[in-house]
């Protein structure tokens, strides 16, 4: 047994010694400085300048982002995006939903298999989804023509080629959503759902009343990630569509790498990344401020 | 009859779900005549590998692929050992401003990479890095640390503090606490991290994709990707090219699953 007197000694001695802990975040530090902290402030200097990459960047003040708005381009971007959410966010959590509630009831080995199954995508660098799906619709050697036995051009069908990566994407996202919220479900007292089934809930009603407002925590944490990786989306794009046809799969990330890249509006460029970034930031506050008030 | 019908519908999900691994995987081994005469949907008339041995020789995929390795793990080790050294000072030591310090780390976590990504090209340009591997180390360390220390933190808060106080007791200094004894403890969650910072680094695509433009430095992914569409990629080609970059993720996923299940279902990351 420990005397009191001697635990606030040995508590004084630890709180003494706190000052020299900060001494551990310096290599961080730096690092952060020059990666990240620096390069952001690059490149929203950037956007208020007129520059190709070569040569001195010439100061046009808001010119760029007077010019964002105006850009239908840059508009038509983001509705693409909105759609990527709900291919990514909405229909992913609400079909996990489902999913994970009725896995979770089937216990034993089977739920374990298919719940892998349903995950499997998720492992795959989502370049690599890209380079799968992209041969599975080639309009003339795809699977997925052969197996419906149609002759579509589904990623290059621009009223076609948005819904096609947004079913990929579901694809795609559909396992994480349902690992996390087997795991949450995990947490719900099964007397609830014992009773409730005495009393003669559907299960739809159980579902609706006791499992969701169970694992709201998860669903918070789902659509907050997987809204911030669809506002993200890059690789996909890149590797199914690059933007296109015409502007149908345009996307903001992919718009600022054009304009990085391949137009040199390097200035254009990094208007379109910060309004990106802060739309990111705008979403993550909001998100966790909804949540804060809800817990 | 409802649970019949409720685990039919689950399992032709699964199919839905694993069905492009399966018909990539048959058609990676089917010889261009048997896939010209019978489509993307029969069985293969053989094992016929050459379509795969043709495309790795092609894009030297064994160079990609340690070029990956090398990256990822780099990237993995020392952003744990950073995120290690942030959360003792954070989560421990909890040095002072430390609500603001985690919500920069937060915020450097959650900006999209485009928002960096010129300057950085810019700036690895000028200090000789471009087209490197280390630039891609350094760049993703940062980043993954940024997660590793918001999560670590929250973590190494809870650590008891009875076993501190024995070993300063003992005379221990600070860093053979960590050493000794913090990171002993907390290995579990750190194996956690180490893996996860692998293959999320291991899937990047947009940085290497600007960074890493000539063959010797290519990661598998960007390789992969910036192959589409490339004249030599008939199906044969594109199905093996599809099959080896699904090879490594799915025996990433056998060998760490029961690690992966658990991470995600601790942090809810990702």
């Amino acid at each position: 047994m420990r005397s009191p007197s001697r635990t606030k000694t040995t508590s004084r001695t630890l709180a003494s010694n706190a000052r020299g802990y900060w001494l551990y975040l310096v290599p961080s530090s730096i690092l952060f400085l020059g990666v990240i902290a620096v390069p952001f402030l690059m490149n929203l200097g950037a956007s208020f300048t007129r520059w190709s990459g070569v040569g001195t960047p010439r100061w046009i003040g808001l010119e760029n982002y007077a010019r964002l708005l105006r850009d239908e381009r840059f508009w038509a971007s983001f509705q693409h995006n909105a759609g990527l959410i709900v291919a990514m966010a909405v229909v992913p959590a609400a079909i996990g939903l489902v999913l994970a509630a009725t896995l979770f009831h089937l216990k034993g080995r089977t739920a374990v298999v298919l719940r892998a199954l349903y995950y499997l995508p998720q492992v795959l660098p989502v370049a690599v989804a890209g380079v799968v799906w992209g041969w599975m619709l080639h309009p003339s050697y795809g699977a997925v023509n052969q197996i419906l036995g149609l002759d579509v051009d589904w990623l290059g069908d621009p009223d076609l080629a948005l819904a096609t990566v947004m079913a990929v994407m579901v694809w795609f996202q559909l396992g994480y959503p349902v690992v996390v919220f087997m795991a949450g479900l995990q947490r719900v007292d099964p007397a609830l759902h014992e009773a409730a089934q005495i009393d003669g809930a559907s299960w739809w009603r159980r579902f609706w009343h006791i499992t969701v407002p169970q694992i709201r925590p998860e669903i918070f944490v789902v659509l907050l990630t997987c809204t911030i990786a669809a506002l993200k989306v890059f690789g996909p794009i890149f590797v199914l569509t690059r933007g296109g046809p015409g502007d149908a799969t345009m996307v903001p990330s992919y718009f600022s790498y054009l304009n990085f890249f391949q137009k040199s509006n390097v200035g254009y460029g990094s208007a379109i990344a910060t309004v990106l970034a802060l739309v990111i930031v705008a979403v993550t506050f909001l998100f966790l401020r909804v949540q804060e008030r809800a817990t | 009859m409802t649970r019949h019908a409720v685990r039919i519908a689950l399992a032709v999900l699964a199919i839905v779900m694993v069905f492009p691994f399966v018909i990539v995987a048959l058609n990676a081994v089917k010889s261009p005549q048997d896939y010209g005469a019978h489509g993307p949907l029969s069985l293969p008339e053989g094992l016929y590998l050459q379509g795969i041995v043709d495309f790795w020789n092609r894009v030297d995929f064994g160079e990609k692929l340690w070029n990956s390795f090398v990256i990822s793990g780099s990237v993995a080790v020392l952003a744990v050992v950073l995120s290690v050294l942030n959360a003792y000072a954070l989560g421990i030591g909890r040095v002072r401003g430390r609500v603001w310090i985690l919500a920069l780390f937060l915020l450097a976590n959650t900006l999209p990479q485009e928002a960096l990504a010129y300057p950085l090209y810019y700036l690895a340009k000028a200090a000789g890095l471009y087209d490197t591997r280390l630039a891609m180390i350094i760049v993703f360390t940062a980043i993954q640390a940024a997660f590793g220390t918001y999560l670590l933190s929250a973590v190494l808060g809870q650590f008891p503090r009875e076993i501190l106080e024995a070993a300063s007791m003992d005379g221990a200094g600070r860093l053979r606490t960590l050493a000794t004894i913090v990171v002993p403890v907390s290995r579990p969650t750190l194996s956690v991290l180490l893996i996860f910072f692998f293959i999320w680094t291991w899937n990047e695509f947009f940085l290497p994709l600007i960074f890493l433009i000539s063959n010797d430095t290519q990661t598998a992914p960007v390789a992969l990707g910036v192959l589409q569409g490339e004249k030599f990629m008939d199906a044969t080609a594109s199905s093996a090219s599809a099959l080896l970059g699904l090879l490594p993720a799915v025996v990433f996923f056998l060998l760490f699953q029961r690690t992966l299940t658990r991470g995600i279902t601790v942090g809810a990351i990702k």
